[in-house]
């Protein structure tokens, strides 16, 4: 089977302290993996190691399919600053970056496209406005069209639909099975185990270490999710007692 | 009116050379403010500005009121301090503002204890608050280089400088220029402060920087919007401070920093974004 990615040994944490340990395992090109687990599980953390921004403490990611710069994140909204005075069409347009560089304007065709993706979205008419003014889902909204810009085969996304209306969820959830359609990998942070049963084919569970990977009917059982669950809580506890209570 | 407003001008060369001073660091220094501002940097920069006061006065006490020594020493001891107290944030379980704040008290007592063994109490007055009326050739000409290579780095730092500031995470994903980013920015704070330093002193160079930014904010809601407010602003209070400070017989610096609080005052109050009375302004267009 090929992979877009492949975890070795995989450890990443802050301040020497694991977050993510052990992880070993493949992302199969072209799939769709909703990643799973508790608060604390190491979810978030993944992303950061797959897109670069932290350094893996041991082990490595290996890029199979696609290039390490081929790569959309989507950061959870609570990362980003929404007071600064930017404007939606400005937020989405640096979904360029990787064409236009830091440095150079956008030609007409850039911004035909930024156009386009505003309203694949269905943000026409928001374009001018600051992105502090935007509720929470059309903020959503407007990060999904910059991930749209960045024409990536792997794509990143981090809690895309935490608290937003189930409106904005829907078309969202078409946005991501448009890309999976289209052939490229996607990795989505959850918390809805009902929306991982409905719309993603296979599944990660992670506490920390890896409970389980696979399809998703055969993998999000509840024994598994309570396992993680057991996991993360040991976790929480001195050190010493990490991951023992649960075995 | 005239008499007023323009003869001080047209009369004195330190009155149009203090003029000149104030509009390049308006035209460098604010801008800069307004993204200390925006990534909620204000009392770090004026920390910085603190820390720049043992350099220059290491300058002092080995070469007395030279511009180039006391530049240089300032511009060392502004980087080692910005750098110094991001490092110990991050090797200890001190925050980097509480690291900053250690590095700036400590800076600041060495800096006027340095001053005070050479120098008299009007040197050390002069370091503090700046001789914007006595400013020679040499340092305007070091001003507008500061305000020049600013706008030059600023207009090609702008985008990873906004995105930096926006979502740091994405910027840190899509390129390596985050962290040049942050010290190519830290090291314009501490150049336009040390620029300041020399016009208005250690203690107010950051005021000229954050007072205009933080008024503009309730003028402008776009990044470009709030530069031009924010200089504007800048250049306006230095010209009526300037003033007051001419015909009322008051110190420059602190008059021109004040002129510009005024100016943040109004503005906090009668500004049309987010003010005290934006709220009035906005029920009487709904009705």
């Amino acid at each position: 089977m090929t992979y877009a990615l492949a975890f070795d040994k995989l450890t990443l944490g802050y301040d020497r302290h694991p977050a993510v340990r052990h992880l070993d395992g493949e992302v199969a090109d072209g799939s769709l993996t909703a990643v799973v687990g508790p608060n604390g599980a190491g979810k978030s953390t993944l992303l950061k190691g797959v897109t670069g921004v932290l350094r893996p403490l041991a082990g490595q990611v290996r890029f199979g399919t696609c290039a390490r710069n081929d790569v959309a994140y989507l950061p959870q909204q609570s990362d980003i600053d929404r007071s600064f005075p930017i404007s939606v069409v400005d937020l989405v347009a640096m979904g360029l970056w990787n064409e236009v560089g830091g440095f150079f304007g956008l030609r007409a065709a850039h911004r035909a496209r930024v156009d386009e993706a505003i309203s694949a979205v269905g943000l026409t008419g928001f374009a001018a406005r600051s992105i502090g003014s935007l509720s929470g889902g059309q903020f959503q909204r407007a990060l999904f069209a910059r991930l749209l810009l960045q024409d990536a085969r792997l794509v990143l996304l981090d809690e895309p639909f935490t608290a937003i209306d189930p409106k904005t969820m829907v078309d969202l959830l078409g946005v991501v099975r448009r890309w999976h359609g289209e052939g490229r990998t996607v990795i989505a942070v959850l918390h809805d185990a009902e929306a991982v049963r409905a719309h993603f084919p296979e599944t990660l569970i992670l506490a920390r270490d890896l409970v389980a990977h696979g399809p998703t009917a055969k993998v999000l059982t509840a024994a598994n999710q309570f396992r993680a669950r057991q996991m993360c809580e040991a976790c929480d506890g001195p050190p010493h007692d990490c991951g023992k209570r649960a075995s | 009116m005239w008499e007023f407003l323009v003869q001080p001008f047209a009369e004195f060369g330190f009155m149009r050379r203090a003029l000149m001073g104030c509009v390049a660091i308006s035209v460098g220094g604010t801008p800069v403010g307004v993204f200390l501002l925006l990534r909620r940097m204000s009392l770090t920069g004026d920390a910085m500005a603190h820390a720049i006061l043992p350099g220059a006065a290491v300058g002092f006490l080995i070469a007395g009121f030279s511009l180039g020594a006391m530049t240089l020493g300032g511009l060392v001891a502004g980087m080692a301090v910005a750098l110094l107290s991001g490092f110990v944030a991050r090797a200890t379980a001190l925050r980097e503002d509480a690291s900053l704040a250690a590095f700036y008290l400590i800076s600041l007592a060495l800096g006027v204890l340095i001053v005070s063994t050479r120098g008299s109490n009007v040197d050390l007055m002069h370091v503090l608050f700046g001789t914007v009326l006595a400013l020679d050739d040499a340092a305007l000409i070091l001003l507008c280089g500061i305000a020049s290579v600013t706008l030059v780095a600023l207009a090609f730092f702008f985008r990873p400088l906004v995105l930096e500031c926006v979502d740091p995470q994405f910027l840190r994903a899509v390129s390596g220029l985050s962290a040049v980013t942050h010290f190519a920015f830290l090291a314009l704070v501490v150049m336009n402060l040390v620029g300041g330093f020399h016009a208005l002193g250690t203690l107010m160079a950051v005021g000229i920087m954050i007072l205009p930014a933080a008024a503009a904010r309730f003028w402008a809601a776009t990044i470009g919007g709030l530069i031009a407010a924010a200089v504007a602003v800048a250049i306006a209070s230095s010209v009526c401070g300037l003033l007051v400070s001419y015909h009322f017989g008051l110190p420059s610096g602190p008059a021109i920093i004040l002129v510009a609080g005024v100016a943040y005052g109004m503005s906090l109050v009668f500004g049309p974004l987010g003010s005290l009375a934006a709220p009035l302004f906005r029920r009487r267009v709904n009705i």
